[in-house]
């Protein structure tokens, strides 16, 4: 858009059952925290006020609005916006309104029932404190003419003001209806509205005009790339108009001078009606967009004629690599010092990537592709630069990442370095498994701004305590920041941020890492604002975790007592057919593809959403399409040319409850004991009804069956790997790294239906669609070691020794219990019937006591392992 | 003249200071269980039911009410600060609110009237309103964060049995004071209208927000200029702040306030931060310059104090601020401000 765009106001659109079938879906599977996700995503995206509608037929709109608005208030991200309550129901609008803490926006009243009551809901509106979108709507109808719509909000407008309603907590909505329908009256809808919104803003001083820009398009569903560009035409010209804010899908407007010249043409003729035969040509040329503008886009050669300044910003942009060495070369040739190619036009494009994914434009894939662009140019010119014996580019800071020690996970670590060298900073990236004396070196040699910390498992935790406290003896004073699956603010405020009095920030994803270490590493005083925010920030979760008081535990005899009835009287369990160990080396990629679960595999992006639906999302559907067609192209590759060579063991052993342990025995008398898994149960008061759980609650105290799996599909990724960093290609690395680790997962699902079919049998008839598998809607779990309903991450040695997993697999375990290669999974199978999952979460101290002596280990040892849990 | 002219033809004049806290007071006086409980027949233990002793004790409350009158109290606010059927619930005296809020009320009016006879000094009295410990924007339990204890309408029923009472009793305004959560002050504000509704009159209303935390914000998470957006159709006779910290650590959100509110600023610090014993320390005349600093720098219309200040504080704030001229209260350009936790403002 234009800059007179600049004072636009976004609405977010996405939190509305109305127009958004996801969100819809949502609210009624009573999933409230992914719907809190999408108000979340909105936020992020750029909202500055969230819309929330919850008008559907099947649902009790007052109950579903209560119940979000009260959930979004207990969310700081969120809750920082106002909100704008829409219902075509007074009783939604005012259950909303005894929500909101702040100033909301109802949306919306009009004079669709007369003046009386009009006026009776703008007096209730103005007694809670809320502005109003009044629609330009009266006795009669909705107002579909420049005149009609001027003259009902002229009446409005005299109406409230005279009531004593503030002129500025007015917004008239003058009504978005669609253009391009075929019926000829429908034509001069777009100026209409624009005409209007010019008129009411000199005639109602100090009000605001809205619209909701999707019905605009209404003719074109299904066909995005027309429906954006005809958004961002009409926001062009109603914005100078008067128009001051749109509820629209924030981030996803196009920018006008980036539309494709004859389809923004196209457009403007229809939006202003400007020929008699508009409609049919936008028709004509929409045939040409359908299924995704990027398709459209990429067979476009044409900015190869480009001058190579505008060809390289745009193979940036674009993540094109294709030419980029080519290109490189030529703007070589052209400078007077190869550094001037960095320092010039790459820097520019990264820039431009820079603020488009800052502000929620352009989405992780789509910049780790562009840095690889960056990466090849660069690799392209040092030898040259340094023939010239030139310094490098100056870095805007350096910062040193590493994976802690015992800890092998880096694909959330690589994202985050390759989106921090986007912007311009020298990362120097120690690996996984990185003890601190190596972190604590590294940083000192190289003189670095910031130490990054990542890991995954929760000991990795503990060992970035260890971290910030060697930091500390060594009198270091630089930030320290933390990120990775397991890390949390509430843990760095309590334990890490107090082991070191340097800076130390928790980072959420990689999308706020570039903000964090641009203020850190500027010279104004961005850094110190937000180093003394976020030691206010923690400071206030100590105190309220001090506080907060925990939730009331049971005494461990108590919840024991409390224990799953899994009513052995009724259930006999049913020997394995395959008793002792199977290796299974016959497992190809192929066959493991269609068990992958895909949703994970977006998230690890930050492409938030479920697969399939994420394909089509509005704001992320054409960065996960693109992803997911790279995804199935190296699929293609990895299974075609053997780069994976899958493994797994599974064994069934005889076993028995012995309290909360479960023996297991080489034999199927059950005498002779080969080995102990103590296991650890709930400790919260629970409800009336609800059990304090445990895994040995789904053994039978005389003969039970339980089994164990290992398998990975490692092998051979770090040869592979090394292959792409070679190539600085930081996209295929992250990319098979992470399509390395669904494998594992989907063969470990693969596994699990091979359990149950046949290796043990006790669903021999089960037919499950892979959905219904990825919803695990079976029989059996595989709880894995290290995860919530087993905790203790060094069960995984004794799982090991039992399956011979090293022997049979290769997998190893490292000082933290994390799995080497890390795309590896392992766990028990239990195939009771009523067997679930839970989270064990918080136990006492007498249970932990019972659990040290239970496991034969130093009671300091068992609370190490267990710290997450107490 | 109307309640809402006279009290801002007043505040144009002269920096008004407000009473300071009934339960620093009362603490001194070493009450028994006998004095709180009186002849009331209550069952519970009622020491420290210091609403109570309205109706028990009060020569107490009298005395202290002279106590502050003789400081040069203007602001008079009712010792009801717990007078609310939640709040009294946990004493099992939720059958006596009404008799409490018209006893503090009658009280009040009496030892200010009998004053103001002597005098011809105009002085206000409010009712006070205090957010009982139910909040209608947080959870209490962490597990469900979708979870309230208490409805709007149920706050606002609660509040208006408070407010009907206290107007029975005589207040000239209510103050909703201590605001931690701006639903429940929204809720109060809201049975304030329309009490004033049934009565057929004006009933002012003067709000006073609370900070749990250094940066400025209150337990529900809104920062002061969030606040203000949220209350400011209530037409507030004053807006401000109280309790939270002592007067230094209160002064940047004071100043903040000060920038944009549209509406005389109200402000009665604690005296001080409270010690290791927990105990209030700060001298009078510490409290005194403190607030001083911020009249000089024209950030307020009305000072007093909260929790651990005395007479003799309010004596000294008095005395500091007399010839200091009060803030100037600007109307604000029109604007659409809007506020979730944090301020959102269009211009117009």
């Amino acid at each position: 858009m234009t800059s007179s765009a600049t004072n636009f106001i976004n609405v977010g659109e996405r939190t509305n059952v109305t127009g958004s079938a996801r969100f819809k879906k949502l609210i009624m599977g009573d999933d409230y925290d992914a719907a809190i996700e999408v108000a979340r995503q909105q936020v992020e995206n750029g909202a500055q006020i969230i819309d929330i509608n919850m008008d559907e037929g099947l649902l009790d709109a007052v109950v579903a609005m209560e119940t979000f608005l009260k959930l979004i208030a207990a969310e700081p991200d969120i809750a920082r916006v106002p909100i704008m309550i829409d219902s075509s129901k007074w009783e939604v609008i005012e259950a909303g309104l005894r929500c909101v803490a702040g100033k909301a926006v109802v949306n919306s009243i009009s004079m669709k029932e007369g003046e009386e009551p009009f006026l009776e809901s703008a007096r209730k509106v103005r007694r809670y404190g809320a502005a109003a979108v009044v629609m330009a709507f009266d006795e009669v109808g909705q107002a579909d003419t420049a005149a009609r719509k001027i003259e009902i909000c002229e009446r409005a407008y005299k109406l409230l003001v005279a009531d004593g309603f503030p002129a500025e907590d007015i917004i008239f909505d003058p009504n978005v209806f669609a253009v391009a329908t075929g019926i000829e009256e429908h034509n001069n809808y777009g100026v209409d509205f624009i005409e209007a919104t010019r008129e009411i803003k000199k005639r109602c001083p100090h009000v605001k005009i809205s619209g909701g820009l999707s019905n605009l398009s209404f003719s074109f569903r299904g066909n995005e790339p027309v429906r954006r560009a005809m958004h961002s035409v009409f926001l062009y010209h109603a914005i100078p108009a008067g128009m001051d804010m749109a509820i629209v899908n924030a981030g996803q407007l196009d920018i006008y001078d980036d539309i494709d010249a004859e389809l923004r043409e196209a457009c403007e003729d229809v939006v202003l009606n400007r020929r008699d035969d508009a409609t049919d040509r936008l028709l004509e040329l929409a045939e040409r967009y359908k299924g995704g503008g990027a398709k459209a886009q990429v067979k476009d050669m044409s900015w190869r004629e480009l001058p190579v300044r505008e060809r390289l910003s745009h193979a940036l942009v674009k993540g094109i690599d294709e030419f980029v060495v080519d290109d490189t070369e030529e703007a070589r040739q052209a400078a007077d010092k190869p550094i001037h190619v960095i320092e010039g036009p790459l820097m520019d494009g990264m820039n431009v990537v820079g603020d488009l994914f800052g502000s929620g434009k352009m989405f992780l894939p789509q910049v780790v592709k562009s840095a690889r662009v960056m990466k090849k140019a660069v690799a392209h010119l040092i030898p040259y630069i340094e023939a010239e014996k030139e310094e490098g580019a100056k870095a805007k800071g350096k910062i040193i990442m590493a994976t802690v020690k015992g800890d092998v996970h880096d694909i959330g670590k690589n994202i985050v370095g390759v989106v921090l060298q986007c912007n311009n900073f020298e990362i120097i990236d120690l690996g996984v498994m990185v003890p601190w004396q190596d972190i604590l070196k590294a940083a000192t040699d190289n003189d670095a701004d910031i130490i990054g910390l990542s890991g995954l498992i929760t000991p990795s935790l503990d060992e970035m305590v260890t971290v910030a406290e060697e930091m500390q003896k060594a009198s270091m004073t630089m930030p320290l920041l933390i990120g990775g699956a397991t890390t949390s603010k509430v843990h760095t405020a309590l334990k890490i941020e107090q082991a070191y009095d340097g800076p130390t920030l928790h980072v959420l994803d990689a999308s706020r890492a570039v903000g964090v270490a641009s203020a850190l590493t500027s010279d104004g005083e961005g850094g110190t604002t937000l180093i003394e925010k976020t030691r206010a920030d923690y400071e206030k979760i100590r105190t309220d975790r001090a506080n907060k008081g925990q939730s009331k535990l049971s005494p461990i005899a108590e919840a024991r007592e409390n224990a799953f009835d899994a009513d052995f009287a009724a259930y006999t369990p049913l020997r394995p057919n395959l008793v002792g160990t199977k290796i299974i080396d016959d497992v190809t990629v192929k066959m493991l593809r269609s068990y992958i679960d895909w949703t994970p595999f977006f998230r690890s992006w930050e492409l938030a959403g479920n697969y399939p639906a994420i394909l089509d999302d509005e704001v992320v559907g054409e960065s996960a399409t693109s992803l997911f067609e790279d995804a199935q192209k190296m699929l293609d590759r990895i299974e075609a040319e053997e780069w994976l060579t899958p493994r797994g063991v599974a064994a069934f052993w005889p076993v028995r409850r012995d309290g909360d342990d479960i023996m297991v025995f080489s034999d199927e008398e059950r005498t002779d004991e080969v080995a102990r898994l103590a296991m650890l149960r709930q400790q919260m008061v629970k409800r009336e009804g609800r059990a304090n759980m445990c895994l040995a609650d789904f053994i039978s105290p005389d003969a039970d069956w339980l089994g164990g799996f290992a398998v990975t599909s490692g092998a051979g990724t770090e040869e592979i790997s090394k292959r792409f960093k070679a190539d600085h290609d930081d996209y295929s690395d992250i990319l098979f790294k992470a399509l390395a680790d669904r494998l594992a997962e989907a063969f470990a699902e693969y596994l699990h239906a091979l359990t149950r079919r046949e290796l043990w049998g006790y669903s021999p008839d089960e037919q499950l669609s892979d959905e219904d598998l990825i919803k695990e809607r079976y029989r059996g779990i595989r709880p894995a070691p290290g995860y919530p309903a087993c905790p203790d991450h060094t069960l995984k040695p004794i799982l090991f020794d039992l399956l011979d997993a090293t022997e049979n697999t290769g997998v190893t375990l490292t000082e933290s219990m994390a799995m080497l290669p890390a795309s590896s999974v392992s766990g028990f199978y239990f195939a009771h019937p009523d067997s679930q999952y839970f989270g064990v979460a918080r136990i006492g101290r007498d249970q932990l006591e019972d659990y040290a002596e239970r496991r034969g280990i130093a009671v300091d040892e068992a609370e190490r392992w267990l710290r997450p849990n107490l | 003249m109307s309640v809402r002219d006279e009290f801002n033809a007043l505040i144009k004049e002269r920096i008004l200071i407000k009473d300071g806290p009934y339960g620093t007071a009362i603490q001194k006086r070493r009450l028994q269980e006998a004095d709180y409980r009186g002849d009331t027949g209550l069952t519970a233990d009622q020491k420290g039911n210091n609403d109570l002793l309205n109706l028990t004790r009060p020569d107490v409350i009298t005395d202290i009410a002279n106590e502050y009158l003789d400081a040069g109290v203007d602001i008079f606010a009712t010792n009801t600060f717990n007078a609310t059927k939640i709040s009294q619930g946990d004493y099992d005296a939720q059958h006596l609110v009404g008799d409490i809020n018209r006893a503090a009320a009658k009280l009040l009016r009496d030892a200010v009237d009998e004053r103001q006879e002597k005098d011809g000094r105009r002085r206000f009295i409010c009712g006070a309103i205090g957010p009982t410990n139910k909040t209608l924007s947080i959870s209490p339990d962490v597990n469900n964060p979708g979870f309230r204890e208490v409805d709007f309408d149920e706050v606002k029923a609660v509040y208006r049995e408070q407010i009907d009472a206290l107007v029975e009793g005589g207040v000239d305004a209510i103050l909703i004071e201590t605001v931690f959560d701006t639903l429940n002050a929204k809720a109060a504000a809201m049975a304030a209208m329309e009490a004033g509704d049934e009565l057929g009159r004006d009933l002012p209303i003067m709000l006073s927000m609370t900070l749990t935390d250094m940066a400025g914000r209150n337990l529900s998470g809104q920062t002061v200029e969030a606040f203000w957006y949220s209350v400011r159709h209530v037409r507030p006779l004053t807006i401000g702040l109280n309790c939270s910290f002592g007067a230094t650590e209160l002064r940047p959100h004071v100043a903040a306030l000060a920038k944009i509110a549209d509406a005389p600023v109200m402000v009665y610090p604690n005296a001080g931060l409270p010690n290791e014993m927990g105990e209030y320390d700060e001298e009078a005349e510490t409290t005194a310059t403190l607030v001083k600093a911020w009249a000089e720098q024209g950030y307020v219309n009305a000072l007093g104090g909260c929790c651990g200040t005395t007479p003799e504080h309010l004596a000294a704030i008095a005395k500091a601020v007399a010839d200091l001229p009060p803030r100037k209260v600007k109307s604000a350009a029109a604007a659409m401000r809007l506020s979730g936790l944090e301020p959102f403002t269009v211009a117009a």
